[in-house]
């Protein structure tokens, strides 16, 4: 069978196998549309919430920035990571206990204030959209790169896919579709990392061969990497180029903003006792660690067989991955020089992404529209191009390109799918209900939680299909502001008693307000600015970190000149730090 | 909640704090310290191919993570027992 053939095949199995389970366990209450019942076993939560959290991002192009970025990539790692932690044992067992449904509704309970489960109404919309515009994108790029279809067609289908099972399946379907899918994306992700690592090392598991030695040479991988790129005048891969204030703050506002994502708590929600909820933590990570520990070894080895094989060589002679991508548009190559040699090294080669003519040049090169840089680097490569060409730069098989292109769509789908449901959530449970329709039957504020899940489906498509010029920058957003405003919120509502409803406002305003001017004045209004005026050089990705410690201190400032919280929110508050009394499914 | 169970829940509130203080600690050590702020002096040890700084930074903080929450799980289900607050 050929390739093509092939990835119908797999993409086709897999969607079938989705849709089925979304028959299979679709919702009939709004406790199994919310939180699936709180009936999740702790291994297969953990393994949803693997699925919920590694987007397409992760799975394509996570490796690829890190091959460019070496030591710098650490920020990604460390940060997404390192925020379960915290989640574990500041999160989330005592959100489960507390039993409701949402983020804002236990904002809101613990502040006794609707304005407070508002603002984090607002915030959760916000977040969760920046987010899912990503991922519908990411479907439309696996489909026009592998499915031969264009991009926006692609993005329909992913459309209808979602639709169908979040809609139809609520929690409970994506649950259950998010294992199916965490399974697809752990082996596609795995077996070429595996072939690759073999091929460079002779060793079969990615994290060891990560520090051997490079098959042939006597180097280790990185000795043989930073060996490379000073040849070629790049900054040693194990050293990076940020500064070590930058690293912290990045590190600090992804690892926080992992643990403040909507989309992420309500995972916890869904076990069945507190116990568990600690438990599909630790399973979480785990299962998220697989991946994580195997990006920075496909990176390196990527990075590897990109220095030996590509730079110096003539046009004619490069391996073959290179003309393919070429002609997918994720490599260019800009014959400065006209002597029909590759030149590589540091900087960009010309100005923003490669935009082809029609034309080819003297070596057969597809000529380019941009503007030459004065540097004598002649080589763009996209990040994406990393886990993407990987199967042929090891040689593997069609099916393992097949399952590439499954496993790009289960990570892009299992993560919009996760957002779209806390969106649908938050509009039919914390506005409807709490706010505008208060008498609202279950049944029918079950049909608003898919009607707006719907609605949300179609927004997050055409996001998806006209994507605003800004979705790159605007994740630097989403953990800015979750990091700035829900983690110490939610915090600080588990463990003081005397955090009141003042502080916490004031906390989430002051947070909120001072990451969003900063994230828009440094990526909008003045996007050149540097290190240099960037406050204490931190960058507008770390910034969530220094928001985050301003809501801490206005919060523990205003509450002290504020009135204490009334008496049943301090038992409250005492309540929820038992685990004792979690019950199943809270009834409201 | 009685006198007896209010001192219980107290006393197991406490010694959840101080657990989760130290992981705290060695959740920030592995990852800021050895991979952060040390990670040049790290860097001139050399552990199973890797200068030890940057393996801290790419897989080793990773690691010490996914133990600790493991840990937390473990002592906790311990300290619900102890204190008699475990779910039934």
């Amino acid at each position: 069978m050929d390739t093509q053939t092939l990835i119908y095949l797999f993409v086709g199995a897999s969607f079938a196998l989705y849709i089925g389970i979304a028959i299979w366990t679709r919702a009939g209450s709004t406790s199994e549309y919310y939180v699936a019942s709180k009936g999740v076993h702790p291994v297969l939560n953990g393994m949803a919430t693997g699925a919920d959290w590694m987007s397409a991002a992760s799975f394509i192009s996570m490796a690829g920035i890190i091959a460019f970025a070496g030591y710098d990539g650490s920020v990604y790692l460390m940060g997404w990571t390192g925020g379960y932690v915290l989640l574990a044992m500041c999160l989330a067992p005592y959100l489960r206990k507390f039993g409701k449904f949402t983020v804002p509704e236990f904002v809101g309970a613990r502040y006794y204030s609707q304005t407070a489960r508002v603002v984090a109404v607002i915030c959760v919309i916000f977040i969760s959209f920046t987010y899912v515009a990503g991922q519908m994108r990411g479907v439309g790029i696996v489909f026009s790169r592998y499915l031969e279809v264009d991009i926006n067609t692609g993005v329909m289908i992913g459309m209808a896919i979602v639709f169908f099972y979040s809609v139809l399946g609520g929690m409970k379907g994506i649950t259950y579709t998010q294992v199916a899918q965490y399974c697809v994306m752990i082996f596609a992700y795995m077996v070429p990392a595996i072939f690759i690592s073999m091929m460079v090392t002779g060793n079969p598991i990615p994290q060891l061969g990560f520090g051997s030695e490079v098959s042939g040479t006597g180097q280790s991988v990185l000795e043989r990497l930073n060996g490379l790129g000073a040849e070629l005048g790049f900054t040693p891969y194990t050293d990076g180029s940020k500064s070590t204030t930058d690293i912290f703050f990045i590190t600090m506002a992804l690892m926080v903003g992992t643990a403040g994502l909507p989309h992420v708590i309500v995972r916890f929600f869904t076990t069945p006792t507190v116990r568990d909820a600690r438990k599909s933590a630790g399973y979480a990570l785990l299962f998220i660690a697989v991946l994580y520990t195997t990006a920075p070894a496909v990176a390196a080895f990527a990075r590897t067989n990109l220095l030996t094989s590509v730079p110096n060589t003539s046009y004619e002679e490069v391996p073959a991955w290179f003309k393919t991508w070429e002609n997918a548009g994720l490599i260019a190559w800009m014959d400065k020089n006209s002597d029909g040699v590759i030149q590589y090294g540091p900087g960009a080669a010309f100005a923003g992404k490669p935009e082809f003519t029609a034309e080819r040049g003297a070596s057969g090169e597809r000529l380019l529209k941009n503007a030459p840089t004065p540097t004598t680097t002649e080589v763009y490569v996209d990040n994406d191009i990393m886990v993407l060409a990987n199967p042929e730069i090891a040689g593997l098989p069609g099916w393992v390109i097949a399952l590439i292109a499954a496993g790009g769509l289960a990570a892009a789908l299992s993560t919009a799918a996760g957002l779209l449901l806390v969106i649908s959530t938050s509009i039919s449970h914390d506005l409807l209900k709490s706010n505008l329709m208060p008498n609202i039957s279950e049944k029918k504020e079950l049909l608003a939680a898919r009607v707006a899940a719907g609605v949300a489906v179609v927004v997050a498509g055409l996001f998806g299909i006209y994507p605003p010029a800004f979705v790159a920058q605007v994740v630097a957003f989403a953990f800015g502001l979750a990091a700035a405003s829900f983690f110490p919120v939610i915090v600080m509502g588990i463990f003081s008693k005397k955090m009141n409803k003042e502080g916490a406002i004031a906390g989430m305003l002051v947070g909120l307000i001072f990451t969003f001017s900063y994230i828009v004045y440094y990526k909008f209004i003045n996007p050149t600015a540097g290190p240099n005026e960037w406050w204490f050089g931190i960058s507008p990705e770390g910034i969530g970190t220094l928001g985050m410690i301003f809501n801490f201190i206005a919060a523990v400032v205003v509450s002290k000149f504020t009135a204490a919280p009334p008496e049943h929110i301090q038992h409250l508050v005492e309540d929820i730090r038992v685990p004792r009394g979690a019950g199943a499914a809270i009834d409201h | 909640m009685s006198a007896s169970k209010q001192e219980a829940a107290t006393a197991y509130w406490k010694e959840n704090l101080r657990w989760m203080l130290i992981l705290l600690v060695i959740w920030f050590v592995v990852s800021f310290g050895f991979g952060v702020l040390l990670v040049d002096q790290l860097n001139a040890i050399q552990f199973f191919g890797f200068p030890l700084g940057f393996w801290f930074a790419q897989q080793g903080s990773i690691y010490v993570f996914v133990l600790e929450i493991f840990f937390y799980v473990w002592k906790m289900n311990q300290l619900d027992r102890k204190y008699d607050v475990h779910e039934e």
